[in-house]
């Protein structure tokens, strides 16, 4: 796989120090499970978190707090909970971590048609200031002109979409905010799959689209 | 290697109590450990907004877990400092946020493994820390103060600069031209 598109420093920097919420980062970790060299950048910052960590000034702990940590290890590790169930073998092909959020336990894929051959799922969070969901659009066909109210980040899983910005493949990264109108457009030959997140409802432009969004939900 | 080589504080000799903690449960290990790091974690934890009874329980749960995940600590992949620092940072998501943080497991068939290191690539893990320090302190004041905040505040980026008044675009801008430094500073290629 070869990934020509990458997030931004800053976008590994909230993730690295922690500052991401959950939806944006499902969509960082799982480029970072294709990546390579964005897991070394991400790798940099954190050794930046320990040299942070090392040159904070320290904070007196609670005197008792040794001992009640002392007391805890020497309890047995069966205490602690047990590591969550494996998954059955997927179906769907996504890489984790974002298989685990967008199959169904029988490890399929529940796609809502949105009409005009494109399909989405909503992938629930615990993140209720953005939405992430797949989005399915079929070969060669267009997704509707939109603008953002805030950033959208978009991972491509399979298939590739192209806009004014480039062309974008398995594993690539979009970051957009609400200065880009773009056109994606499905590559021909495979269905586009990919993983959207955004914080507010995206804006299409055409009079039918806008009319249409409430009744597609997206 | 000697007591004489590792300064008292020095990251090699935090990391040698981490391995005698993996290897020998070597309980005096880990309460230099504590001495060490729980002040650091809470005094963190502390600046990202958490009351003192809270930052008190991440400091705990956190020194739990490097008792019970010493194993899995890897010196030539982190040091102690980021280690430690990467499960503080795990710990406050789920406590204060009530939230999950979404990793890449490298066990997954679809994970993308790292490529074999280059032959020219010879820093030492402790090396890389030594030189990312220099590196960071050597940095702008502008640029050092993007890093803090977003360490410290537990705020993305885009937050940050609403806060300090500056345009996004500086924010961001100071960010790349800091890391653009530190991946010259330590021979990165991309």
């Amino acid at each position: 796989m070869t990934i020509d598109h990458h997030p931004s420093d800053e976008l590994l920097l909230d993730y690295a120090a922690g500052a991401l919420g959950e939806a944006w980062s499902l969509a960082v970790a799982t480029h970072l499970a294709l990546c390579p060299a964005c897991r070394r950048t991400t790798a940099r910052m954190e050794a930046l978190g320990g040299a942070m960590l090392e040159a904070v000034a320290p904070a007196p702990v609670a005197p008792d707090g040794l001992a009640a940590v002392m007391a805890r290890i020497d309890l047995p590790e069966a205490a602690v909970a047990a590591p969550p169930a494996r998954l059955p073998a997927s179906k769907s092909g996504l890489p984790q971590p974002l298989r685990r959020y967008a199959e169904n336990a029988a490890g399929e894929l529940d796609w809502q048609r949105l009409g005009l051959g494109a399909s989405q799922l909503l992938i629930a969070t615990g993140d209720r200031s953005a939405t992430a969901r797949l989005l399915r659009i079929p070969a060669g066909r267009p997704v509707p002109v939109h603008t953002h109210r805030g950033p959208e980040l978009t991972l491509v899983l399979s298939g590739a979409f192209s806009d004014a910005t480039g062309h974008y493949g398995p594993g690539d990264f979009q970051e957009a905010d609400e200065t880009l109108e773009h056109k994606p457009h499905a590559d021909p030959g495979e269905d586009c799959i990919c993983l959207a997140v955004t914080d507010a409802p995206l804006r299409f432009r055409s009079v039918a689209a806008r009319l249409l969004q409430p009744l597609l939900g997206i | 290697m000697t007591e004489g080589d590792a300064p008292l504080d020095g990251p090699l000799y935090l990391n040698s109590l981490m391995l005698a903690v993996a290897a020998h449960r070597d309980k005096d290990a880990f309460q230099d450990l504590f001495q060490h790091f729980a002040p650091r974690v809470k005094a963190f934890v502390l600046r990202q907004g958490a009351d003192v009874q809270m930052a008190e329980e991440v400091v705990q749960e956190t020194m739990v877990k490097v008792w019970r995940k010493a194993g899995q600590f890897d010196p030539t992949k982190a040091s102690a400092s980021t280690w430690i620092f990467t499960i503080a940072r795990n710990l406050r998501i789920d406590m204060l946020r009530r939230a999950a943080r979404p990793e890449p497991d490298a066990d997954d068939p679809f994970f993308v493994p790292d490529p074999a290191p280059p032959a020219h690539e010879t820093l030492s893990r402790d090396q890389e820390a030594a030189r990312l320090r220099d590196a960071l302190s050597g940095l702008p004041p502008e640029q050092q103060e993007v890093l803090r905040l977003a360490f410290f505040e537990d705020k993305p980026h885009t937050q940050v600069a609403e806060e300090l008044g500056i345009p996004l675009g500086t924010v961001k801008s100071r960010i790349r031209l800091a890391f653009r430094r530190m991946r010259a500073e330590l021979g990165d290629e991309q």
